[in-house]
């Protein structure tokens, strides 16, 4: 598990764009959670405020890369096919949590669902749907 | 920041006022009535496959989210808060490596509670687009 848990960070480390957001990730046996620290930049309203949908949206993107990641470790980064994002409620200015869940590993594609949540799982802030073109060695 | 928001002039309202969009450095393109353009540029620091250097497909999803932002609030005659519902992105093809990106969004539907967009977002030609875009859009989210 330790070593799983090095593989996906090192997977991570190498996103520079995984490092703009600030997101990290917590595994517990295989559960994996996504955590995106709250930060000013991360702030798409300010009148609200809120954070920015777009940051919801990719963090929840880069949830699943990592979730598939951890399914198939030492492959290339997925290549997105395409993402649904169902915004539930505004994100507060604080920290979101993320899960995903790879409802189909096939050979090509993975079909993930992931959820964002902050103060309670119960209710979620966002939903994401998404297809990812796997990339074997070529 | 936020004193003068509601009363700043839209371009800036969506870019160095909204902390997100200025850490991306998004520029304002074009402006017209239900439709607008911005550009994210390319920086070492969004890149989504260091194997590649082609930025992150999740920079694509914040500037096109936020370009329907800017075509809705362009659609309507005064500053409206927003709040996305759905958005669905097709990724069409991989951008070109150490590129930037534009995307431009059109507001073809406007009721009273709810804005309809569809958006496309482009490395080099606007005719061969890496990512195409729809989202609706709720209008005064609290009401």
């Amino acid at each position: 598990m330790e070593d799983q848990f090095q593989t996906l960070e090192a997977f991570l480390a190498r996103i520079p764009y995984i490092r703009f957001l600030g997101m990290r990730v917590e595994l517990a046996g295989d559960e994996m959670t996504a955590v995106l620290p709250f930060a000013q930049h991360l702030i798409g309203n300010p009148m609200l405020p809120a954070l920015h949908g777009g940051v919801t949206g990719a963090f929840m993107e880069m949830t699943a890369l990592a979730q598939i990641s951890l399914a198939r470790p030492g492959s290339r980064i997925p290549k997105t096919i395409d993402i649904t994002i169902e915004y539930l409620r505004s994100a507060a200015p604080r920290d979101m949590y993320a899960r995903a869940t790879v409802r189909k590993l096939g050979r090509r594609v993975a079909n993930v669902q992931v959820e964002a949540w902050q103060e309670t799982r119960a209710k979620p802030v966002a939903g994401m749907t998404g297809h990812f073109l796997l990339r074997n060695d070529e | 920041m936020a004193d003068n928001y509601d009363t700043a002039p839209l371009p800036d309202r969506m870019t160095m006022m909204v902390p997100h969009a200025a850490s991306l450095g998004l520029s304002l393109v074009e402006l017209g009535k239900g439709r607008g353009s911005m550009q994210a540029p390319w920086r070492e620091e969004l890149v989504g496959d260091p194997d590649t250097g082609v930025i992150a497909s999740g920079v694509v999803t914040a500037l096109i989210d936020h370009t329907c932002g800017l075509a809705i609030n362009s659609a309507m005659t005064e500053a409206t808060p927003i709040a996305t519902l759905d958005l669905r992105i097709d990724y069409l093809r991989p951008a070109a490596p150490r590129t930037g990106i534009t995307a431009e969004a059109h507001c073809y539907r406007l009721t009273r509670s709810i804005g309809f967009v569809r958006a496309q977002a482009w490395d080099v030609s606007p005719d061969d687009p890496v990512a195409t875009a729809q989202a609706a859009f709720m209008l005064n989210p609290r009401g």
